[in-house]
């Protein structure tokens, strides 16, 4: 779906041009805003392959980390909300050696503290970090200038934290199917994938601007391929390994040397997806947060729900999910902005992300979920009901946060 | 449904509304009538209300707008030009296509003579036969419109190239010769399409449109009851509420999402040179010979994904058409027929009209000047499992050159934002021979 693609391509340009760069830092908290956490900053010591906070609970109000890079490499410290994929906080470009004190506000609740190995990849040590209330009021801005950048900060750092991840989880399937390990390539798929299908709108939004189609190339399914009736390109991306790995009866499989060029470009088509969203002209504007939420319900709702998505994979309930993920983490970050505005549409909004997942949940089979051409009509209706109740009020979400 | 009966039998009554004569854009040329005069006058503008007077409501005390006008409506069969496709576009459409099942010329020639002869009587209001002819036998026609008038009945014959020939190349009827070079046995595919092959082409199409859909059904029904033994039907397609306008009397009409469809589609009242150049086949065009007056008529039956459209905002839906919701206006303009200004920027310095709108992937500016005249009604059909309507538009475009007026304007549409909301799952192309002249016995005959 390419319907936020030209807004959000102009955006890139224009922001590119004039601010260079957003704060990394989310929630700079205003003079005099919460308390400081009793007992001075808390030691995060980050190495390469660990990432130890002093102590896993704190009490809510202004805390001080003090980031001690141990390791050989650049890293990365974010705190993320309970559902590991929003960013609450993060500080990126931690020098080897470096030692760095970073602020955050932070309201109860439970969180995940993380560390980022060279900026890409799986999250190193993420461990759960409980804030209790410490019974003094944290201070949530009202201004909503503040609001917004914080919202399009957090928004920016969890993109290109997905992307990061599935630029390391694109590399793992690749080097797993160029090896011939079907089985294994089989099972990095659709999780792999799920980083792309959480973040797909924005990669989108790419699609003008570069030379080639960024999501042509990395995710086109084979009858869109068919029938754009296109001769002057190959078929590329996921789904033609998809296919492969899955084969159609009847269907022979690419040869080696097919698959080893079809998996070669995926990786580099996905560098350069983590090249334009780690780049300085990178940046969202804050309708794009919520028209990405609307975007994500609606790659649901057109192929997700019919099972198009992955035709040989059977593997769709993993892209329900991730899309679903990607919308919640987009509607979260705005969060605070729409309650401000329309309070009874953002609680109508928790109450039918929870419902959505909660139905998503029984279709949950062991680390994953059931095969999508096992779920029968009966069932895809009721999960197709099910997005409907959450697309009608996600539709107003933009309308609400920019009122 | 309509307590006003009006009679049949031939009588003055029915001529009254018959502005008929008015139809043929050239004639009307030739005799410098004032058309909207004409339309203003008669039948065609109850025509336009007619919806509303149906449901009763009052239009301004203005007694010619009752049901019963709409019902006696009546456009003349024969003339230089098929009915149905410059005729003010009706509401109700049964469009079905037809493969013959015989081998035998005779046959053929036989089925159209009778399929002529049966049209003519219903498109004037008169049934098929005679109701009462013979107790002992069935009646010739099935009877279910007896007594509600022709109701603006048009129908339309159209031939599809596998009626001269096989795709294989088998010459069934010895008319492979007479086959138009570009009358293409399909349509090249296109983006977005989910083709159902039993749902595509046809040795022979016919296009039923009236005011009211009880008409438009009975005559497919009859049509394919005469057919029996000769051709049996293929697809059939019903139409609930024109898309498009052929006349500048009629305002435009709606597609499923909301937007006025069609707004630079050719009209009755364009100048005889704009129809010459993209309406109507000329005398030294490939198809000429036999086609002259004619016209080639392209179908897509094209699913819409309201469900996905409907939540999509205002400021997007406008941005992917290129027009305003309410008026119908270009970004660029202020009234629906303004023309677009794709170069004008908004306030922001962006283009007006996005490049990739629907409007400017279509519009004639971006496509050598090409026309079309549209002619594409709404469908809805039930749902599909997962409760989402089954709906649409049965896009009919008329046009003098396949390639030129239809296929490469539709094949744009790859990059025209709209694709995205659309799935093409029918599709045919025909040729429609010219009117039949007085005395001549039967649609297409020239090619036998």
């Amino acid at each position: 779906m390419k319907k936020t693609t030209l807004a959000t391509a102009m955006t890139l340009m224009a922001a590119g041009m004039v601010s260079g760069c957003v704060a990394n830092n989310p929630a700079p908290p205003a003079a005099g805003t919460g308390s400081p956490s009793a007992g001075g900053p808390l030691a995060v010591t980050i190495s390469d392959d660990g990432c130890d906070v002093a102590t896993a609970a704190v009490p809510s109000g202004r805390v001080t980390f003090s980031l001690v890079n141990q390791g050989t490499v650049k890293n990365e410290f974010e705190i993320l909300a309970d559902d590991r994929l929003r960013i609450v906080g993060e500080r990126e470009n931690l020098g080897p050696g470096t030692t760095t004190e970073y602020a955050v506000v932070l309201e109860p609740g439970t969180y995940f503290t993380a560390c980022k190995k060279n900026m890409v990849g799986p999250l190193v040590g993420a461990k759960q970090f409980t804030v209790s209330d410490s019974g003094r009021a944290v201070e949530v801005s009202q201004d909503e200038r503040q609001l917004r950048d914080q919202a399009v900060t957090a928004y920016k750092a969890y993109v290109r934290d997905q992307v990061g991840q599935l630029t390391a989880a694109t590399a793992a399937f690749v080097t797993a199917y160029k090896a011939g390990d079907t089985a294994k390539a089989k099972q990095l798929y659709p999780t792999a994938r799920q980083h792309y299908e959480r973040i797909e709108p924005t990669a989108e939004a790419f699609g003008i601007k570069e030379a080639g189609d960024l999501d042509v190339a990395l995710d086109q399914r084979e009858v869109d391929y068919q029938a754009a009736g296109t001769t002057s390109r190959e078929w590329s991306g996921w789904h033609v390994l998809e296919k492969d790995l899955w084969r159609p009866s009847g269907y022979q499989g690419l040869s080696q040397a097919e698959g080893v060029k079809v998996a070669d470009k995926l990786s580099a088509d996905t560098k350069t997806l983590y090249g334009l969203v780690y780049s300085d002209d990178f940046t969202v504007n804050l309708d794009d947060i919520s028209n990405g939420a609307i975007g994500l319900l609606e790659e649901v709702a057109t192929s997700k729900i019919t099972g198009e998505e992955e035709a040989f994979s059977h593997t769709d309930l993993w892209d329900f999910q991730a899309n679903v993920e990607g919308a919640k983490v987009a509607f979260g970050n705005v969060e605070k902005l729409a309650e401000k505005k329309d309070p009874e549409l953002t609680q109508q909004l928790k109450t039918r992300f929870a419902a959505m997942q909660a139905e998503l949940d029984t279709f949950k089979h062991g680390e994953g979920f059931v095969f999508y051409d096992k779920v029968s009509d009966a069932q895809r209706k009721t999960l197709s009901n099910q997005v409907n109740a959450l697309r009608r009020p996600l539709a107003k979400l933009t309308g609400a946060i920019l009122a | 449904m309509n307590p006003h009966q009006t009679d049949h039998s031939g009588g003055g009554d029915t001529h009254q509304v018959r502005t008929s004569d008015e139809q043929d854009a050239a004639s009307r040329q030739r005799r410098g009538i004032s058309r909207r005069g004409v339309l203003a006058g008669s039948g065609i503008a109850a025509l336009g209300l007619g919806a509303g007077a149906v449901g009763g409501y009052s239009l301004g005390g203005n007694r010619a707008t009752t049901a019963a006008d709409v019902m006696a409506l009546s456009y003349p069969f024969r003339g230089e030009h098929q009915q149905g496709i410059l005729t003010p576009q009706q509401q109700q459409m049964h469009t079905a296509a037809f493969d013959l099942v015989t081998d035998s010329r005779d046959d053929l020639i036989a089925l159209l003579t009778e399929w002529t002869t049966a049209a003519e009587n219903l498109t004037q209001g008169a049934l098929v036969g005679q109701p009462r002819a013979n107790r002992e036998v069935p009646p010739d026609d099935t009877g279910e419109t007896t007594d509600m008038g022709p109701a603006g009945l048009s129908i339309t014959f159209g031939f599809g190239a596998s009626l001269f020939e096989t795709p294989s190349g088998k010459d069934r009827y010895g008319l492979a010769s007479k086959r138009p070079a570009n009358l293409l046995h399909a349509v090249p595919r296109m983006a977005g399409e989910k083709l159902d092959p039993s749902t595509c082409n046809g040795d022979l199409i016919v296009q039923a449109c009236a005011e009211d859909p009880m008409v438009a059904m009975h005559a497919i029904h009859n049509l394919t009851r005469i057919a029996f033994g000769r051709a049996s039907v293929r697809w059939g397609q019903l139409g609930y509420g024109r898309t498009s306008s052929t006349s500048k009397g009629q305002k435009t009409a709606r597609n499923l999402f909301g937007f006025k469809d069609g707004t630079a589609s050719l009209k009755g009242e364009d100048s005889q040179q704009l129809l010459t150049d993209n309406l109507w086949i000329q005398p030294g065009d490939p198809a000429g010979k036999y086609f002259a007056g004619g016209a080639y008529m392209g179908v897509r039956k094209i699913s819409m994904f309201m469900e996905v459209w409907d939540e999509l905002s205002l400021a997007e839906q406008e941005r992917i058409v290129g027009r305003d919701k309410l008026e119908g206006a270009p970004l660029s303009g202020q009234r629906e027929h303004d023309a677009p200004d794709f170069a004008a920027k908004d306030g922001d310095g962006r283009l007006a009209i996005d490049a990739g709108s629907h409007l400017a992937v279509v519009h004639p500016s971006h496509n050598g000047g090409a026309r079309m005249l549209r002619r594409g009604y709404n469908f809805m059909e039930g749902n599909d499992p997962l409760g989402r309507l089954r709906g649409g538009l049965f896009f009919i475009a008329f046009g003098r050159d396949p390639h030129r007026n239809f296929i490469s304007i539709l094949s744009k549409m790859v990059g025209d934002a709209m694709t995205e909301y659309l799935q093409h799952t029918g599709s045919g192309l025909f040729i429609c021979p010219p009117g039949l002249k007085p005395g001549e016995g039967f649609v297409g005959e020239a090619i036998f």
